[in-house]
């Protein structure tokens, strides 16, 4: 199901009376979901995700925007009438019922002509377990179970009544850092198997990248960059884009440009082209830098990490925004652990230069 | 030999010491079970005094030194009591009333509890606040001026009298909302997704879900209404509509002024046994229900 969002605006009114400023959740959001793929809704806390989420499912209605699935205009739609299955962040199961009565609970309030008989229910519920691997667990009651296989559960009773669309509000926060890996690769399998548009939510970039076949990154209800998770990595359209993604994250200098050369401080770094001359802000992620005796950026060295397979050197620049910085490269490389300075050359396709006003990208 | 030796004498010391652990834990249970004993002896005492009363002829009842058990054994007090006092229509009218005040009651209390608790309507934290407000005023204040009201109405000597006048509790709804409010939002939120209306989710979720307060508002209310004494008493005069407090206080006074009370005792025993039956299988959710009005009553 190709899902479409229009204008979609959702402004929460002021509750306190002194102070009537509206809170702009959700800001203007016009982007399609093509059908059958995973996507992730990824920001900082605070950007209207979950919002819009929850305004896909019908829970919360929009101020103003519509929100189509394939041609269908769903906007009035309420959430039992709309068709999705929605896992929460705590999986709210309902805690009297067992795993078997939790799954079947969505398709016994099935009205009209998509009443089921009795067995069909049964039949459609464990075919459910089986497909995210809880059928052996059908009699247990939610607090019998793990984190990880209420998680299960809640995605069996989301997916259970075949839905248009499946929403996952952080589906992973929950769980312990092994569990995540496992469980996200298990949603994307889930998500290859049934083929439903799945749209979650996440603040962690690494999780959005994993899976997701599209990254919708927002800040504050505003679309930064809606795209590939490697497409955004290595071209962000601003600097809080180019911020949010990586880990380590991206390395921020003051720098400038002058006749086609960036400057970082008085050193000459890269040469560039069609950018005016002008107060910049430089980004350089972490592997963008290669160590070369000769290189044009020094650091002042203060320490080196060795990580096997590669060797993490924390240095210190008078320009750099952060207190410090983060180059990763080949553990091949000789350093000089006792030397004070340390020279880099950058590769080209890893420094980002942004407008020091608009922090938009100009190279 | 030397560590061996030592060994067996580290383990006759752990012995000794768990010997002395095992002397004071049997002391301090011999103590706590001594005092649990005595305390149930100081409760249970009036219990048995009234069923070896009521097993009594008048004659050895009215001994200036009391007998505690009794020579003769009188189990035809309890067939005359039973009938002197009417006692079967006494029971019916008490389990009718206190049936169906339970069950209309439980209605009102939940269906006021779900709205408080998870609807949003204007003025809806100022009217749960007035509704606690009439918890300040004392029961016995509204004695007078519900009986005025009733008795304007007409509905003095009738069943409704002693039903409806008690169908509202605030502390039940309040009791109720509180554990309602625990719930979860998110369930809520849930159960609008997988398809249900309010009422659905109200009776396949909140309901299953806050059981174990609605049985002890079940059994508060129940014992309510069998103990209820004052309000009954005022409002009904025919024989027809009294409730058994009542009933039994008059019952066994003889035409000479005499109190028969051998069989007045046995009746009360007889009144006693549902609530005495109640208690012993459900005393699980009125603990519950009591510690928790406790919190938060």
């Amino acid at each position: 199901m190709e899902v479409t969002l229009q204008n979609l605006t959702k402004i929460f009114p002021s509750k306190n009376k002194k102070d009537p400023t509206e809170v702009v959740a959700v800001n203007d959001f016009t982007f399609t979901i093509p059908d059958g793929k995973l996507i992730g809704l990824l920001g900082p806390s605070g950007c209207g995700k979950s919002t819009t989420l929850y305004m896909l499912s019908g829970l919360q209605k929009p101020t103003s925007g519509r929100i189509f699935f394939g041609k269908d205009d769903v906007t009035e739609l309420t959430p039992e009438n709309r068709g999705v299955g929605l896992v929460f962040q705590n999986y709210a199961l309902y805690p009297h019922m067992t795993v078997k009565q939790n799954i079947l609970f969505p398709l016994q309030n099935l009205k009209g002509e998509d009443k089921l008989e009795k067995e069909e229910m049964l039949k459609r519920a464990y075919e459910t377990a089986k497909l995210v691997q809880i059928d052996e667990l059908m009699e247990r009651k939610p607090s019998e179970l793990s984190g990880g296989q209420q998680q299960r559960v809640a995605i069996a009773r989301a997916l259970v009544k075949m839905p248009r669309v499946l929403l996952l509000d952080e589906p992973l926060s929950n769980l312990d850092a092994r569990l995540r890996l496992q469980t996200r690769e298990e949603i994307k399998r889930i998500q290859r198997e049934t083929k439903i548009t799945t749209i979650f939510v996440t603040h962690d970039q690494e999780e959005a990248m994993s899976i997701s076949d599209l990254i919708v990154v927002m800040k504050l209800g505003v679309i930064q960059q809606i795209d590939k998770p490697q497409a955004v990595y290595d071209n962000p359209v601003n600097l809080f884009v180019a911020k949010f993604l990586g880990t380590p994250p991206i390395n921020v200098f003051n720098g400038k440009v002058l006749n086609n050369e960036l400057y970082i401080g008085e050193e000459k770094v890269l040469k560039v082209e069609n950018v005016a001359d002008q107060e910049v802000i430089v980004g350089i992620r972490p592997e963008g830098f290669i160590l070369d005796k000769n290189g044009p950026l020094s650091c002042n060295l203060s320490n080196v990490e060795v990580m096997g397979r590669d060797v993490s050197i924390v240095s210190t620049n008078p320009n750099s925004q952060n207190p410090i910085i983060r180059s990763i490269i080949d553990a091949d490389n000789e350093i000089d652990h006792e030397s004070e300075k340390v020279r880099f050359s950058l590769k080209p396709n890893k420094v980002f230069i942004f407008s020091k006003e608009t922090e938009k990208r100009l190279f | 030999m030397k560590i061996d030796e030592n060994i067996t004498m580290h383990q006759q010391d752990m012995q000794k010491v768990s010997v002395r652990q095992k002397v004071v834990k049997i002391l301090v249970q011999v103590a706590l079970y001594a005092f649990l004993i005595l305390m149930a002896i100081i409760v249970l005492f009036p219990f048995y005094w009234m069923i070896n009363s009521s097993l009594k002829t008048l004659d050895e009842y009215r001994l200036s030194v009391p007998t505690f058990w009794p020579h003769v054994v009188m189990w035809e007090n309890y067939v005359n009591a039973f009938n002197t006092a009417n006692l079967g229509r006494l029971f019916f009218n008490t389990m009718y009333v206190g049936i169906v005040s339970t069950i209309l009651s439980l209605v009102i209390t939940v269906l006021s509890a779900f709205a408080f608790a998870r609807l949003e309507f204007k003025g809806k934290n100022i009217l749960f606040a007035g509704l606690l407000a009439t918890m300040m005023i004392p029961g016995e204040l509204f004695t007078i001026t519900n009986y005025g009201t009733v008795s304007a109405w007409g509905w003095l000597d009738s069943y409704r009298v002693l039903i409806v006048p008690f169908l509202v509790s605030v502390f039940y709804i309040y009791l109720l909302r509180q554990n309602f409010l625990q719930i979860p939002n998110e369930l809520y939120l849930a159960a609008k997704v997988d398809g249900t209306s309010d009422l659905k989710y109200l009776w396949k979720v909140m309901i299953p879900l806050a059981l174990p307060t609605l049985i002890s508002i079940t059994i508060l209310k129940m014992m309510g209404a069998w103990n209820s004494y004052v309000w009954p008493n005022l409002v009904t005069r025919k024989e027809k509509y009294r409730l058994i407090t009542n009933g039994l206080r008059n019952a066994f006074t003889e035409t000479t002024g005499d109190v028969n009370y051998p069989q007045q005792m046995a009746a009360v025993a007889l009144v006693s046994i549902p609530l005495f039956l109640v208690f012993i299988f459900l005393r699980k959710y009125i603990m519950k229900g009591v510690s928790r009005s406790g919190i938060k009553g």
